[in-house]
């Protein structure tokens, strides 16, 4: 039996005083996993089941066919941290985890942005985009597209800057990283 | 020779003796390999009843235990074991029949996604998606189920490709690159562990089910005995140390004594071996055991830390940890009188608040369900087998029954399953026929695996059900009545069914007691009748369990 309670009401103020909202420095995860069906399901499930909050999720091959990586990035406080990579270490097909150390860590995603753009704002938008190393990949009458690479932060500054215009679309692919240095990441 | 054919092998290889299932459709093949396969098959009435069993044996005997289901609703009939073995850390192999393949994801008759579904409540699951795979992902079920922290494991079979056939050649060796197991337990923590022990002045030992599972029932308690440190256990861990004793403080948690509560609470070091710090253990968890440091020995090393920060975490098989610990607390320069003045105190609770001074007899001839378990313990001697259901009787069953030895007590404490009780002493009777087998329930448990009886009459299983019969799903009541205001909404089951009658329905010995001054020799008589027997036994129907911990509230403020 679970908790019984008693019949006094709850409040929600009470509710949300009782959950431990975390708020610690944001963590790259880049887990090596068997190449196998369903191994994204239970690396998902696991976060949704134990309630870690996935921010970014990519996952794509690696060198070696039988393994593919999938980089998470997750906002945490220490403990839950070491609490993930713990679950995470239980599942069988999970090969091996790093948390990624920020400082010796590159990481890059992909964005593409919509814009709407009509003749006069295009110049403007495309001198941001200057700024900012992006691409143009296409325009229309009215709206034109902008590839960038970069951090999370840049991707974000680069959104801040757009969005005043008229953002009519964004696409993010999540971050990817790689440790520095000549060791394995 | 055919895959399913291999699969007998395979099980064979691993030393299996007895699988538990229900054959369907898509398991056909299975079934057709079983018939003379050379293991015996025990034909449950639910996959349930099927899954406990295998869970009831794998207790009782240590093995792996093996449950069948067809796909589709014979597999969905297996999650609720397959969670509950996965919260008890039970080794099971679960081997499930799958629609063909060609029917995969098109929502084919009986087709379940049952890796899916049963995704959060396995160690590990395995998909066969070519007949080759079939071997190696057997081994790899059994290995993954029995090593490291056991638990249970899934092989979902399509069945066209269970009737390929296959090269078959024995496998002795299982090869997974991300399946790590820590068993050594590292030397150094282990010996600041036993500094920290001999430092300590008011230490606990809170053992749990890990100990059982390790088979370290005999290290536990010779490390227990390096010293005069108090012991207690959880509901998973009792008989983990041979109870009653004098260094014994009886179960802690919710249920458990006041002494074993008190000391945790007061406790300057607390030593936890194979348990977890669950909340039925802490109580409210900012106000645990506020002046213990703590050393936690598991195998698993995500329990470590989990909930309660480890001072000294050491990860290892309990077993090989003990064996260490001791060698390294003997090496110790101990203080002999120490831990007098911390006895002196546990004593004073242990004489205040004995567990036998936790309800008072009825001055008639009416049962108390305490009165009930004690019953139990003298006719069998202390001796028995016992399973239990959820509810009151399973933990007047903790509280009044000592247990002396590992694996003598079998009950389903993480989930808390009822209709465990039944079908796990089905299991645990035919790992260990030499041994007496009681199964304590409640009116209301017993009815949600009840059909096993059928099993247990066909199969001449002698397991003796003992029902603590208060007419109500008597911990739901009880809850009722000091939490919502005795507002009892739904908890009343009348006198329904008339128990004995269903047992001779069942083809088993059927009997009811409702006198408590022959209560020990109508028991010993029911318990020595051959075959499987129940016995109804009317108890006090507003009997309350304590004493406890109300739920969320600390140790020190126990009632009852
Ligand atoms: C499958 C399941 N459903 C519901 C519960 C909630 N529950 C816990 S104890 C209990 C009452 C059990 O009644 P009974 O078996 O008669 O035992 P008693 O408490 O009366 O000894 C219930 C309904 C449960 N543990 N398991």
């Amino acid at each position: 039996m679970g908790d019984p309670g008693t019949k006094d009401r709850l409040t929600l103020e009470e509710l949300e005083a009782s959950g431990s909202i975390r708020t610690g420095r944001k963590h790259i995860l880049s887990i090596l996993v068997e190449n196998k069906p369903g191994v994204l399901t239970r690396v998902a499930g696991l976060f949704a089941r134990r309630g870690f909050n996935i921010d970014t999720l990519s996952v794509g091959p690696t060198d070696d066919d039988h393994v593919s990586r999938i980089t998470i990035t997750l906002d945490g406080a220490n403990h839950p941290i070491d609490q993930v990579t713990k679950q995470l270490h239980k599942l069988i097909n999970v090969l091996k985890i790093r948390d990624l150390e920020p400082s010796e860590t590159v990481a890059r995603e992909l964005a593409l942005f919509k814009i709407a753009a009509d003749g006069t704002q295009r110049a403007e938008i495309m001198q941001i985009c200057e700024i900012f190393r992006g691409k143009v990949v296409d325009v229309t009458k009215r709206s034109i597209i902008i590839e960038i690479t970069g951090t999370t932060e840049k991707v974000e500054a680069f959104e801040r800057m757009v969005r005043p215009f008229g953002l009519v679309e964004m696409m993010r692919t999540g971050e990817i990283a790689i440790a520095r240095g000549r060791g394995e990441t | 020779m055919r895959a399913v054919e291999a699969v007998m092998e395979c099980l064979k290889a691993e030393g299996v003796e007895v699988v538990f299932g229900l054959p369907g459709g898509a398991n056909i093949p299975t079934y057709d390999a079983l018939y003379d396969g050379g293991i015996r098959h025990i034909l449950v009435r639910h996959e349930a009843g099927g899954g406990h069993a295998a869970e009831g044996y794998a207790k009782a005997t240590g093995k792996v235990g093996v449950s069948l289901g067809t796909s589709g609703p014979g597999a969905t009939n297996l999650v609720t074991p397959i969670m509950d073995a996965m919260m008890d850390s039970v080794p099971v192999v679960f081997i499930t029949g799958q629609v063909k393949t060609e029917l995969l994801g098109t929502d084919g008759f009986q087709e379940a996604d049952v890796i899916g579904i049963t995704m959060p409540a396995v160690k590990h699951s395995i998909m066969i998606q070519h007949p080759n795979e079939i071997p190696r992902a057997l081994h790899e079920a059994f290995h993954i189920a029995r090593t490291g922290r056991p638990g249970p494991v899934v092989v979902d079979i399509p069945t066209d490709l269970s009737r390929v056939d296959i090269p078959y050649e024995p496998i002795t060796d299982v090869h997974l690159p991300g399946y790590q197991t820590f068993t050594e337990g590292n030397a150094k923590q282990i010996r600041q562990a036993a500094k920290a022990l001999a430092a300590a002045r008011r230490p606990v030992i809170y053992g749990g089910g890990g100990i059982i599972n390790s088979n370290a029932a005999a290290e536990f308690t010779e490390f227990c005995r390096t010293d005069r440190f108090p012991v207690t256990c959880t509901l998973m861990g009792l008989g983990a140390y041979p109870a009653p004793d004098p260094q014994w403080l009886g179960m802690l948690g919710m249920h458990g004594t006041r002494a074993a509560n008190y000391a945790m609470d007061e406790a300057d070091l607390i030593c936890c071996i194979g348990a977890r710090f669950d909340d039925r253990i802490t109580g409210k968890l900012s106000e645990f055991a506020p002046r213990a440091k703590f050393i936690h020995v598991d195998v698993d090393p995500a329990e470590i830390s989990k909930n309660i920060p480890a001072h000294i975490p050491i990860v290892g098989d309990a077993k090989n940890v003990l064996v260490k610990l001791i060698a390294e607390y003997r090496a110790l320069d101990t203080e002999a009188h120490r831990l007098d003045e911390w006895w002196q105190r546990i004593d004073g609770w242990q004489k205040q608040y004995p567990i036998e001074k936790s309800f008072t007899d009825s001055e008639d001839t009416e049962i108390k369900p305490q009165r009930l378990i004690q019953a139990v313990y003298e006719a069998t001697g202390g001796d028995a087998i016992i399973t239990s259901d959820v509810g009151q009787h399973q933990m007047w069953t903790a509280q009044h029954y000592p247990f002396k030895a590992p694996r003598q007590w079998i009950n389903s404490g993480g989930l808390g399953t009822m209709g465990f009780g039944l079908p796990a002493a089905m299991g645990a009777a035919i790992g260990c026929p030499d041994k007496t087998v009681v199964c304590i329930t409640g009116d209301g448990s017993f009815q949600m695996n009840t059909q096993e009886l059928a099993t247990c009459a066909q199969e001449g299983i002698p397991v003796k059900v003992i029902i603590s019969n208060n007419g109500y799903l008597g911990m739901v009541r009880q809850w009722q009545e000091l939490f919502w205001e005795k507002r009892y909404s739904n908890v009343d089951l009348g006198r329904f069914p008339d128990f004995v009658k269903l047992a001779e329905a069942y083809g088993c010995h059927g009997v009811r007691l409702t006198d408590k001054t022959t209560l020990v020799d109508d028991l010993k008589a029911a318990i020595a009748t051959p075959g499987p027997v129940v016995v109804d036994v009317s108890v006090t129907r507003e009997e309350n369990t304590y004493p406890m911990i109300s739920p969320g509230a600390a140790a020190r403020d126990m009632v009852g």
